[in-house]
């Protein structure tokens, strides 16, 4: 107890503690290695879903190396750091978010990307899926507990703006997982019950209000959802496909390389979104379930970290990290076994991409970190 | 406050370890979701996904619309389609590709370019069991040997397609432009979806300019194939919609006969309906075979074309600039008029030169061959356009400045896109006083403008310019758009709105009429000694049955320095001075005006004109002789007016 304490009034104090950082090659012992797994066997499946084209198999798996690094390093800096950048990436986001809007290249229907000097290409929006649950921890990790109306209100803000402003672009899926990253912050920091009951209720009522929100093209896909035959040749087509997919591939799989589906190129975006119909294809259950499983083992350790976290900030921050990363799989897997609509949200780090398996590695490094500096 | 401290960090603990509970409970939950819909769809239905999946995979092929038909006014179709037979390949179903080939190599020629394609294109991302091109325009005796051997060669199909035809090929190779193959910088540009499965698109002139509406809607299959690819059953069909099918103004016969009085000389005919503005005949030449194209030319036959001196490939009549000599004199007169500097009655002395107060250099009339002839004498506006009198003209443009001048010269269309349905027309060049300033970064000196009241200078104008000139002038100063299109089948995609039929300000019916006056007298004044006829009259102005007005030019290709003479003889070929004559018939209700460019011919009343003249015969005497002969019927019989 007393030791506790005298740790307490250490972290409170003004006195840092950098003597006391080491760099360490396995700053955790669990997740590094789970991740490393999903990477090797993500990496495995791209080869197939590339047609066993090695060129960009390459380019996936350099930029896993570079965002292993990053994750690395980033796990060595000190949860502090967080609290202290994380609203100042949160201002820089919203900033280079209204830019898009006004400057953006447009790519696939959606201006998302921004192209600024020597900086190559990127999203913005990735940005904000790792700012807003940061900023939103900094500001209710001091607050009295329960939460406070008020404080609600600020949270709420926090999250909307950004996902706003990624939704308009029209990025549907990243502006999910902003607010379900914000979301899962205010729920862990203690949110009264009667909200997110409520919230759900009122989603439901407003649910025909918000149809009309919704752009053609999206309202187009919830319907195929229920009805995939209804569209073959435009939206339904890519769920008649995947779930085929999928189910064709029965307990093991056809065999690497060997699936017709996506091999044929009957699968559109087999690399990247709809990644997972080539292992369910090709893996069959088997493979289909290892996957989930190695997610489940990744979002569990996320959580154990969260709780083991002494500070309210890292506690916030890790199960908001945990949560998100969860959603990312389950939107994405819905979406490909047909049970969600087609929202562009990649299967995280396996998905063919470079921004989305940056960020990723990037918050797991904050994640480490947090595990790492847990007790100092 | 130690104890207070740890009591609120684990009830805080507590608390938050609930809320990651819950969350996981959640998490399970739809994890569990997950897990029950790959049981349902790899474990219970894991059947009818093999067999969907197996047996009978669904493809959605694009059907490609048939491309617009385009007839000309006589209903005369100039372009069409046409069958022909393609050999492919479907790479999943011949196994060794190269084995393959050196079975087809023994049946049919298969050049090497073609293989190399055929490496390149089955590399590249397609749909499964997509057949790849590898020969098309297969000859009836290649179909033969094919067909005989087909169960060697698993994997080989003869395709029908259908490509663009030109049925009358060079003589309507500019007139009609033509579609080109579709190449990897066109596909960033074109919607993908309705150019699936079409190979050509109108990459010039009218097929251009109307593309998208000639193009048509492309359709879709949907089809069941089985494991070798064949198409077992069409599920659902969504027609492609055809092209639509345009009528021109042009008039075949017109065309060929300007054609045949071009003959073998390099030069360029407008002729346009009067009234309406609509293109009867445009002649480029020389010319080229734009069918090559679609059935495959080779590199270096290609590059020939594109490196001849002659460029058979350009089209002089709507790209070639070119300075437009005397025949801009009624732009001149017409602006001095306005600008109030002359009047129809006013008269000056020509000397054979003109000078500039207080400068030596000279410029002289046509009329000077190797000494001063001694000029034209008095002239006013009417004789200076029939004795195509250059001092005249050097005289009113030193007295008009010049951004009113070129400000009234561009209502005639100098300097000014035409506004056809041809797509890419050049637009000339009317120099004015900012051009100048951009261009050379100088003002503009009273110098500059002497030489352009001769149509010299650094004035430029396209066939096609000079033609809508000469039209508005036959409409005593309305403006008539040239057009290509006549009427189409359906509605057009194009927002092609009519320019609205302007008017030429500042300028009486009487002045016009006395223009054309004056250029009646260019072709008809005659029998009255060498002073007094018109420029064109020896030439053409003699047994004609019609009242015909025109006028001659004759620009210069390279300067003639001050004190020398132009000796034709000794210039290059492509040196000498170019030929125009813009005419337009009969001169009171015209029917037909018209502008002939002979590149490098010489002069424009002895070359050009005689041109002008069969064009316009061609056009005019069947028409004259059907009202003739309608007048005769009507008061007496009999008399046989086509004697």
């Amino acid at each position: 107890m007393n030791i506790d304490f005298v740790r307490t009034l250490r972290t409170g104090g003004t006195v840092p503690e950098q003597a006391r950082q080491r760099i360490e090659l396995l700053p955790e012992p669990v997740l590094m290695p789970l991740l490393l797994t999903l990477m090797c066997c993500g990496l495995g499946v791209l080869y197939s879903a590339l047609h066993g084209q090695t060129e960009g198999l390459s380019s996936q798996g350099i930029k896993f190396g570079v965002g292993f690094m990053i994750m690395f390093v980033v796990a060595h800096v000190h949860p502090r750091e967080f609290l202290r950048f994380g609203p100042l990436l949160y201002l820089g986001g919203i900033f280079l978010l209204v830019l898009v809007l006004l400057i953006g290249d447009v790519a696939k229907g959606g201006q998302r990307w921004l192209e600024i000097g020597p900086i190559p290409r990127f999203q913005p929006s990735e940005l904000l899926k790792l700012a807003v649950p940061l900023t939103v921890a900094w500001y209710l990790h001091d607050r009295p507990q329960p939460v406070r109306f008020r404080d609600i209100c600020v949270a709420l803000l926090i999250m909307v703006v950004p996902a706003g402003l990624v939704i308009v672009q029209p990025d549907l899926g990243t502006g999910l997982l902003i607010l379900a990253a914000g979301g899962s912050v205010l729920f862990l920091a203690g949110l009264p019950w009667i909200y997110p009951l409520a919230a759900v209720g009122s989603f439901a009522a407003a649910a025909p209000v918000l149809w009309n929100f919704l752009h053609e093209y999206q309202q187009r896909r919830i319907l195929t959802l229920f009805d995939p035959e209804s569209d073959p040749l435009g939206a339904g087509w890519n769920i008649i496909q995947s779930t085929t997919a999928i189910g064709s591939g029965g307990l093991t799989g056809k065999g690497v390389l060997q699936g017709t589906q996506s091999g044929l190129d009957f699968l559109p975006e087999a690399q990247t979104d709809f990644i997972l119909a080539v292992i369910g294809e090709e893996f069959g259950f088997v493979g289909a379930i290892g996957f989930l499983v190695l997610y489940l083992l990744i979002i569990a350790r996320s959580m154990y970290i969260a709780m083991v976290a002494r500070r309210n900030f890292d506690r916030l921050v890790a199960g908001s990290i945990g949560v998100t990363f969860f959603v990312y799989v389950f939107v994405n897997v819905g979406m490909v076994c047909g049970l969600l609509p087609v929202v562009g949200v990649p299967l995280p780090l396996v998905s063919y991409g470079g921004t989305s398996a940056l960020t990723l590695l990037f918050t797991f490094g904050v994640l480490i970190s947090i595990y790492k500096h847990r007790n100092n | 406050m130690a104890e207070i401290t740890l009591n609120d960090r684990t009830e805080e603990q507590r608390r938050f370890n609930t809320r990651v509970f819950v969350i996981g409970g959640i998490i399970l939950l739809l994890f569990g979701v997950l897990i029950a819909r790959l049981v349902h769809l790899q474990l219970l239905e894991y059947q009818k996904f093999q067999t969907r999946s197996e047996q009978n995979r669904i493809q959605v092929q694009p059907v490609a619309p048939r491309r617009g038909l385009i007839y000309d006014r006589g209903g005369v179709l100039v372009a069409d389609n046409r069958p022909i037979h393609n050999l492919a390949v479907v790479k999943e179903l011949t196994g060794d590709v190269d084995a393959m080939l050196g079975r087809l190599n023994t049946l049919i020629h298969l050049d090497e370019a073609d293989v190399a394609e055929l490496h390149k294109r089955v590399k590249r991302r397609r749909r499964p069991f997509e057949a790849v091109v590898l020969r098309s325009h297969l000859t009836e005796a290649e179909r033969a040997a094919l067909a005989v051997h087909r169960h060697e060669l698993p994997g080989v199909e003869i395709l029908s397609d259908s490509v663009r035809h030109y049925p009358f090929g060079e003589l309507l190779a500019h007139t009609l432009g033509s579609v080109r193959r579709i190449n990897e910088a066109d596909m960033q540009r074109l919607d993908p979806v309705m150019y699936a499965g079409t190979e050509f698109m109108g990459k010039l002139g009218v097929e251009k300019f109307y593309e998208r509406s000639l193009h048509g809607r492309v359709g879709y299959q949907q089809v069941e194939v089985d494991v070798h690819g064949r198409i077992r059953k069409e599920l659902d069909v969504d027609h492609p919609v055809a092209g639509v099918d345009l009528t021109l103004h042009l008039d075949l016969d017109l065309q060929v006969a300007a054609d045949a009085a071009l003959g073998p000389r390099r030069g360029s005919i407008v002729a346009l309906d009067a009234r309406t503005g609509g293109i009867l005949a445009m002649v480029s030449k020389p010319s080229y075979d734009p069918n090559t194209f679609i059935t495959g030319i080779s590199q270096t036959d290609y590059n020939a074309l594109l490196m001849a001196r002659n460029r058979p490939m350009f089209n002089r009549a709507i790209n070639g600039r070119y300075a437009p000599g005397s025949t801009f004199k009624m732009a001149v007169g017409l602006a001095a008029l306005t600008t109030g500097v002359t009047t129809w009655e006013e008269s000056i002395y020509d000397r054979g030169f003109f000078r500039l107060p207080g400068q030596r250099r000279i410029f002289r009339d046509w009329s000077w061959q190797r000494g001063n002839s001694g000029g034209q004498g008095a002239v006013d506006l009417n004789r200076a356009i029939y004795r195509s009198s250059n001092v005249y003209f050097y005289t009113m443009a030193s007295r008009m400045k010049i951004d009113p001048f070129a400000g009234f010269v561009a209502q005639l269309g100098f300097g000014q896109p035409v506004g056809v349905d041809v797509a890419d027309e050049s637009t000339g060049l009317l120099p004015d006083s900012a051009w100048k300033r951009k261009v050379r970064n100088e003002i503009w000196y009273p110098g500059d403008s002497i030489n352009l009241g001769i149509g010299q200078g650094n004035l430029l104008v396209t066939p096609l310019q000079l033609a809508s000139y000469v039209n508005v002038i036959a409409n005593r100063g309305r403006v008539v758009r040239p057009r290509m299109l006549k009427d189409s089948s359906s509605e057009l995609d194009e927002d092609f709105a009519i320019p609205k039929a302007g008017t030429v300000a500042g300028l009486s019916a009487d002045d016009w009429e006395k223009m054309v006056d004056a250029m009646e007298n260019v072709v008809h004044r005659g029998n009255l000694g060498w002073r007094q006829a018109g420029t064109a009259w020896p030439y053409i102005g003699q047994d004609i049955a019609y009242r015909m007005a025109g006028k001659s030019g004759t620009a210069q290709v390279v300067e003639i320095k001050q004190g020398t003479t132009y000796n034709e003889k000794e210039l290059d070929e492509y040196n000498r001075k170019h030929a125009w004559f813009v005419a337009f018939a009969p001169a009171d209700d015209p029917l037909i005006s018209v502008a002939v460019l002979v590149e490098n011919g010489g002069g424009g009343s002895g070359v050009a004109a005689p041109v002008a003249r069969e064009v316009i015969d061609a056009w005019v005497l069947p028409r004259l002789l059907t009202t003739q002969q309608s007048v005769a019927a009507n008061t007496s019989a009999g008399t046989g007016a086509g004697q």
